[in-house]
């Protein structure tokens, strides 16, 4: 096949097909090329002006986050963000989102986000120790979702699994609308040394840029464009824009590269991950990272097929391939050590001072572009924002009313609902305990992770409920950051950053975009009213299929520093007799509830109004009772409120209770965030109230009895433990038969 | 005592195992990697979990014919204590050290939790720390730990005391429940459970760490005899 001429590009207008616009594609050659761009080129810009990699729509929005403070030691902009932990080490940890290509081809799709994510950690230097995701899919009711979902979680497990990091957490959930444009973000987080830290630039002038792991083909071109557009029944057979995974590969090449960082740090100046948009994106990104040029021959590099263009060995998104800069004079030893370890490791280019960024194939220039135009010149987009109509419609404010007939009946079908029911059947399939330093784990409200050789732990959560920002995207944001946050808190830990990955819509949509930027305002005053940075994320947008969008669904990874093993905490009950508070005030909070998506099939109205200085307060307050030593069980109440979580907190250990509370039957059941179920030791009782003064209500006690008594203001219900264990336990492992 | 640890190209639980006997027992241990030819000098050789090349072909297949396979089969002919974890159980019984084989889950997916095992005979260098029939937690993690072997190998591994531990339930299909198999000598052991990942309470369980005491202590006898 001979490529089109760049006269054919541009009469043609050939380059609509990849995603750019003819706005773009004039600026690329009046302003930055001063003349047209030829195949490769073209191509080149086409990728790297995508969505995925310039964020040319969504840039502007993600500037309302707040990203600096005075742990952090690298924020967005590198392949990872890095936080300070103390006694020099660091976490190191990002999400990202691998939607269309789950979409398409799951088991591969959702295998190659891990992969992926796990190689922007280790690029960094630093060692992956857990791994979690957040997964959306449709109502398992349906045989594709659950197609979907095993051949998702399958890949997830497969590639994590097989390269030894444990996964160790996350969320799912079910929708109707995920049913064609499944959510599949996977984060990693991993810890270094602070002195083993590495940047991906390419810097000074003739070091070289050596290609390092599997061979590159044809998979995955344009998977980067692919992920910057619509799902419609006509596009959904786009089957050559996925990637295949090989998790044993990758296992060689983080342990070779995490060496070389820690053993030959002196040999290179930087490493990166070839990613979205293959060879190009990592490559032209560290020469802007660095200011440089960059020379690359394309004949050297490693080909798993024939008869290859330079714009698919540009564009191709092979997996498992890294890229170093490194010093000329240790070029035969970095040869050798990766080739010990089974490895090809080719040098492919040097770095030039003259800022162009220059391609060569069979002795021809085929490329020859100013790197800042490639890498920092994309466009950036405004976009008019426009409120949804289902906002506008009447009555929206009016808080939905749940109908508690019988307290019992409601409370036994809540557990039973997928998305509160235990999610054991999927994660039971992930090697969560590998390394032998899982101390809390998945299931419980965040997951924790000791620091071997130290006092220290880190918890890691995966929260978003999408749910609550479709209804109200400014307090549906906040209520994301403060139940991720919340979660951290309850294990005993202090939140010390985030992550997130940002799925909405197609942003070109007046009303998805406004739900996109309220909801980032949103989280956005969280993070500044919790002094919690945003240090790394992933925007996925144009999660449609057939014109509608996904809801929106911002997925927030938290970590938090653990200061003692002693402080770490779960959820279950621990004791007979000990005493049961809630922490925090209980307003009608419905909409958007589970018990509104149970009774009446759908979630619609306006959420209430926050008080973040008592949000704050009170997790500060719980901390510190933790870490007194004071509290025996902590639990986040989340979705299906104060029912859920004590059914929850009473299954962990099987221990029942005995609780009387003002509340009333609905109120059971609403939602409010920022409370806390906790319990305490009899003994402990005084000082604990002690602390709080007046925002907690005691509730009863924990008892050896296998019953779960609750009496509420208008109401009781006396359950049996087991029958609520069963109903929570088997409700996934039966819509999935 | 000195241990090594056997490194197979995608063995992920090594540094587990290293830990274990480092930390757990206190005794000196090495990484050795799959392309030696010689164990001199070590007292007992341990083969890590993982997917050793990937589990490609078949699991522990091809690692079966890595160069260090010749000194782990001399170490078992000398008697030392050879214990495969896991990938590790997978080898043995793929170079023949181990009747048997394992094959898929029978419900054909990965399970990771932590399960009560039945010790089975207390009367090996791997259990003897052990209370006979004790029953001890222990977690899994493997997606083709269902050990299979035809009736007569059954019948045989009954009669010289060969099964080790049992499961307490059906977990992966498993002919007669078997986590854990030891050559008619005793000094071979294959398991599929984890006891690297059990040593402290902090992570769960530390019943895995009197298999570990027991190597260490029946070895001391040994010596001091």
């Amino acid at each position: 096949m001979t490529e089109p001429t760049a006269t054919m590009i541009n009469e043609q207008k050939l380059y609509k097909a990849w995603g750019l616009s003819e706005a773009e594609f004039k600026i690329i050659c009046d302003k930055i090329l001063h003349r047209l761009p030829n195949y490769t080129e073209a191509g080149l810009f086409s990728v790297m002006w995508s969505e995925h990699c310039s964020y040319k729509n969504s840039k502007n929005v993600l500037r309302k986050f707040p990203n600096k403070g005075k742990r952090v030691l690298a924020g967005p902009g590198e392949d990872a963000g890095i936080i300070d932990i103390d006694d020099n080490q660091a976490v190191v940890f990002k999400a990202e989102s691998h939607n269309h290509p789950s979409a398409v081809e799951p088991y591969q799709g959702a295998a190659t986000g891990v992969g992926g994510i796990i190689r922007d950690i280790f690029s960094m230097g630093a060692t992956p120790i857990a791994m979690l995701n957040s997964l959306k899919f449709g109502n398992l009711t349906d045989e594709h979702t659950k197609y979907l979902a095993n051949e998702i979680v399958a890949g997830i497990g497969g590639y994590g699994n097989c390269i030894g990091i444990p996964t160790v957490g996350g969320e799912i959930s079910f929708q109707e609308r995920y049913k064609n444009n499944p959510v599949v973000n996977a984060m990693c987080v991993g810890l270094i040394n602070n002195s083993d830290i590495k940047y991906g630039k390419a810097k000074g002038e003739n070091n070289l840029i050596i290609y390092v792991g599997a061979k590159t083909g044809r998979d995955g071109i344009h998977g980067a464009t692919f992920a910057s557009d619509e799902f419609t029944d006509d596009n959904k057979s786009q089957r050559s824009a996925v990637q295949v995974g090989d998790p044993f590969m990758e296992k060689l090449l983080m342990d070779a590269c995490i060496e070389l960082v820690q053993e030959h740090s002196d040999w290179i100046m930087g490493i990166q991950d070839m990613g979205a948009a293959g060879l190009v994106s990592s490559t032209a990104e560290m020469a802007s990272k660095a200011e440089s040029g960059l020379v690359l021959e394309l004949d050297q590099v490693p080909q798993r097929e024939t008869n290859m263009t330079p714009y698919e060995i540009m564009l191709s998104e092979s997996q498992e391939r890294m890229v170093l800069c490194a010093k000329p004079q240790y070029r035969d030893e970095i040869i050798k050590f990766f080739n010990d370890a089974g490895l090809d490791a080719v040098v492919i280019g040097k770095v030039t001072a003259d800022k162009q960024y220059k391609i060569y194939q069979h002795g021809e220039l085929v490329t020859d572009i100013p790197v800042a135009g490639l890498v920092d010149d994309s466009p950036e987009y405004v976009h008019e924002g426009q409120t949804p109509k289902r906002l506008l419609s009447e009555n929206y404010q009016e808080q939905y009313v749940p109908q508690v007939s019988s307290l019992s009946k409601t409370w036994l079908e809540l557990l039973k609902q997928p998305n509160i029911a235990s999610k054991e059947y999927f994660y039971q399939t992930y090697d969560s305990q590998i390394k032998a330093n899982t101390v809390v784990k998945p299931g419980s409200d965040a997951t924790v992770v000791r620091v071997r050789g130290t006092r220290k732990a880190l918890a890691m959560t995966n929260d978003g409920n999408s749910k609550l920002v479709y209804v109200d995207p400014y307090v549906g944001g906040q209520i994301a950051i403060i139940e991720a946050s919340a979660n951290l808190i309850a294990s005993g830990s202090e939140p010390v950053g985030i992550t997130d990955c940002l799925n909405y819509g197609n942003p070109e949509k007046p009303e998805v975009f406004w739900e996109f930027n309220r909801s980032v305002e949103g989280m956005a005053s969280v993070c500044e009213t919790l002094e919690l940075p945003v240090i790394s994320g992933n925007v996925s947008l144009y999660n449609e299929f057939n014109d509608e969008a996904i809801y929106p669904s911002p997925m927030i990874g938290m970590v938090g520093l653990t200061k003692d093993l002693d402080d770490v905490t779960t959820q279950g009950f621990k004791n007979d007799g000990d005493a049961i508070y809630l922490v925090g005030t209980t307003k009608n909070d419905y909409n958007g509830s589970e018990i509104q998506l149970m009774q009446t099939g759908d979630v619609k109205g306006s959420l209430n109004e926050i008080d973040l200085a008592q949000i704050k307060a009170n997790q500060k307050q719980i901390l510190q009772a933790i870490q007194a030593g004071l509290i025996a069980s902590c639990h986040d109440v989340s979705e299906g409120g104060l029912a859920v979580a004590l059914a929850e907190a009473a299954f962990e250990n099987q221990l029942g209770f005995e609780v009387k509370t003002s509340l009333t039957s609905e109120e059971i059941f609403s939602e409010t965030t920022g409370r806390f179920l906790v319990s305490v030791k009899a003994d402990q009782k005084a000082a604990f109230e002690k602390l709080f003064n007046d925002d907690i209500e005691f509730l009863g006690t924990v008892s050896n009895e296998q019953t779960l008594r609750l009496t509420t203001s208008n109401s009781d219900a006396n359950v049996d433990l087991n029958e609520a264990l069963k109903n929570w336990k088997e409700a996934i492992p039966c819509l999935m038969k | 005592m000195k241990f090594a640890v056997v490194v197979f190209p995608g063995s992920n639980c090594d540094k587990d195992l290293f830990f274990a006997i480092k930390d757990g027992i206190k005794e000196e241990v090495e990484l050795v990697n799959f392309q030696e030819t010689s164990l001199d000098g070590f007292d007992a050789v341990l083969i890590p979990g993982g997917f050793s090349y990937g589990d490609y072909l078949r699991s522990g297949a091809i690692a079966g014919h890595a160069p260090i396979i010749p000194a782990i089969k001399q170490m078992a002919a000398e008697g030392k204590p050879v214990l495969g974890i896991c990938n590790g159980f997978q080898i043995l019984t793929e170079i023949g050290l181990l009747p048997g084989a394992l094959i898929k889950n029978n419900h054909n997916r990965f399970i990771c939790e932590t399960v009560p095992l039945q010790v089975m005979n207390n009367q090996t260098q791997f259990t003897s720390e052990y209370e006979a029939d004790q029953v001890i937690d222990i977690p899994v993690a493997h997606g083709e730990g269902n050990y299979y072997c035809d009736e007569a190998t059954l019948k045989e591994l009954k009669d010289n005391d060969q099964i080790a531990f049992k499961y307490q339930a059906d977990i992966n299909g498993s002919v007669d429940y078997i986590a854990g198999i030891t050559n008619k000598e005793k000094n071979v052991l294959g398991m599929m459970p984890h006891p690297e990942r059990a040593l402290e309470k902090l992570v769960g369980s530390d019943d895995g760490l009197k298999m570990f005491q027991s190597i260490l202590k029946n070895h001391m006898d040994r010596v001091n005899q």
